[in-house]
């Protein structure tokens, strides 16, 4: 008797390049490399601790070499990769919450993001107006 | 033919494995009303050009969940998408992206089926009611905790879109824990121990990473990407709090 | 089966990304471009005293073993995963670096924090 599964030879295609199939995933990926960058920042800050356990002079060379042109441009590429990484974290942030309800109707996702932006604009602005008005 | 009829160019991901080494593309002609799906146009491709094209279809309105298939690339229903869409440019069609092609546009689903019965996709109640004791009654605000994520047709196109389920078939994706969930939601319910023993594992909520684009083409507004990371905070204190209280989880 | 470990590192994930969402562009302006310049803040912010004492302070300490750890805490996960995604195999040795490097890190940023004294 023929055995017709002999002649299924399912075939698997690869996932090489899967992330660039689609522009959502180009921004998925985007989104998750912001990471990197708040690393950066947080070792530059981190060594900036360790200069200032050192002494003053350890400390005014790392407040220094801040002062570079590279240093400055290497933080307006970070402060462009935070600004997304804040955007971009309080559109996903919507799914990692069950429905919410506001005087009986649901309220939308894209009302929750926009509520995160907001909050985050104003802490932010909070913060800079704190240390704008520090005067040494 | 009517008068003025177009043609609109279909590429179809051939597949015969019992002569074909690998996928190829074929190229059809197709001439189609203005009202047409690309399924009607499968359909014309198998009935008047090609009767080896394979594809599966049942509805055709989008109920079934049968023709899920990759159109220029992006997870959709055959029946729910309109040739006129794409004309005058051609169009790619092939077979759910993330599962093996058995033959053309059909593809070996075998693991979602097996999944499926993983989660135990029925009601398990505390106390099963007797015949004479009527119905589990339940409240409309209870049964809109669930509802959404019930409406799924096991279409299967957030699998295609789940870049975790492409990479590690070993996790469970996105359509079957948002049914999981449905049941751990609904007040009728008391299994919801026994499906996280699968949730708090790779295979469940910690194998996604909100890449959600599993939301972005659902045919049914499901939202699995929200039905699986609403319970990764549960899951997370319920992993401290296992030791002292076990029954962390959010409801 | 076997129960996930994740969550350990998705609430300091979470925290992280948190915390660098509402705060962490202010920091880097006045960090990175508003104290070199002199733009909104003042040149002297970051002067050494200043720096000392709110380091030496409890609340100062707070701050910075904060904002430097759930940073490198959020990255971990992230940069985890993206390694997954790319299929560079997730074993033993890139857990080591993702999550042993952040560790180190947390200790090394809370020794010198302490021993800056009070």
């Amino acid at each position: 008797m023929s055995a017709p599964m002999d002649k299924r030879h399912p075939y698997t295609r690869s996932m090489a390049g899967w992330w660039k199939r689609d522009p959502y995933f180009i921004r998925y990926l985007a989104m998750e490399a912001t990471s990197v960058l708040v690393a950066v920042y947080a070792l530059i800050l981190l060594i900036g601790l360790f200069r200032l356990s050192q002494g003053e002079l350890a400390y005014n060379g790392w407040l220094g070499a801040l002062k570079s042109p590279l240093s400055i441009g290497l933080h307006v590429l970070i402060l462009l990769v935070f600004i997304y990484h804040t955007w971009s974290w309080f559109k996903v942030m919507p799914k990692t919450l069950p429905a919410l309800y506001l005087g009986g109707e649901k309220v939308r996702q894209s009302v929750i993001t926009w509520a995160g932006v907001v909050l985050a604009l104003v802490l932010n602005l909070l913060v800079l107006f704190i240390l704008a008005g520090v005067k040494p | 033919m009517a008068e003025g009829t177009k043609t609109i160019e279909m590429e179809i991901l051939r597949y015969r494995p019992e002569q074909d080494k690998k996928p190829f593309y074929q190229t059809y002609a197709v001439a189609f009303d203005n009202d047409w799906s690309v399924l009607q146009g499968l359909q014309y491709i198998k009935d008047e050009l090609d009767s080896s094209l394979s594809f599966r279809w049942s509805c055709r309105m989008a109920i079934c969940g049968s023709c899920g298939m990759m159109i220029n690339n992006v997870p959709r229903l055959g029946c729910r998408t309109f040739l006129r869409n794409y004309y005058p440019n051609k169009l790619r069609v092939g077979g759910l992206e993330h599962f093996p092609i058995e033959r053309d546009l059909v593809v070996v689903v075998d693991d979602f089926i097996n999944k499926l019965e993983n989660i135990k996709p029925y009601l398990i109640p505390k106390q099963p009611l007797k015949l004479e004791q009527g119905e589990f009654l339940q409240t409309p605000e209870q049964l809109e905790k669930y509802r959404q994520f019930s409406t799924c047709i096991n279409c299967m196109l957030c699998y295609a879109a789940c870049p975790q389920y492409g990479l590690d078939s070993k996790f469970t994706g996105p359509g079957i824990l948002a049914l999981m969930h449905r049941y751990n939601s609904d007040s009728r319910d008391d299994g919801r121990d026994e499906r996280l023993k699968l949730g708090h594992s790779e295979q469940g909520f910690w194998g996604c990473t909100a890449v959600a684009y599993c939301s972005e083409v659902c045919p049914k507004s499901v939202d699995p990407a929200n039905a699986i990371n609403q319970n990764k905070m549960g899951s997370a204190v319920d992993y401290f709090l296992r030791f002292i209280s076990p029954r962390g989880t959010a409801k | 089966m076997k129960r996930s470990n994740d969550p350990i590192f998705w609430l300091l994930f979470g925290a992280g990304g948190m915390l660098s969402a509402l705060i962490g562009a202010t920091l880097v302006f006045v960090s990175g471009i508003g104290v070199p310049l002199a733009l909104l803040v003042s040149r002297d912010l970051m002067r050494y005293e200043l720096m000392l004492g709110f380091a030496q302070h409890w609340l100062g300490k707070f701050i910075v073993f904060a904002v430097i750890v759930l940073f490198l805490w959020h990255a971990a996960l992230r940069i985890f995963h993206m390694l997954h995604d790319f299929g560079i195999h997730a074993g033993a040795g890139a857990k080591l670096i993702c999550f042993g490097l952040p560790l180190l890190c947390t200790v090394a940023v809370a020794f010198w924090l302490l021993n800056l004294g009070f």
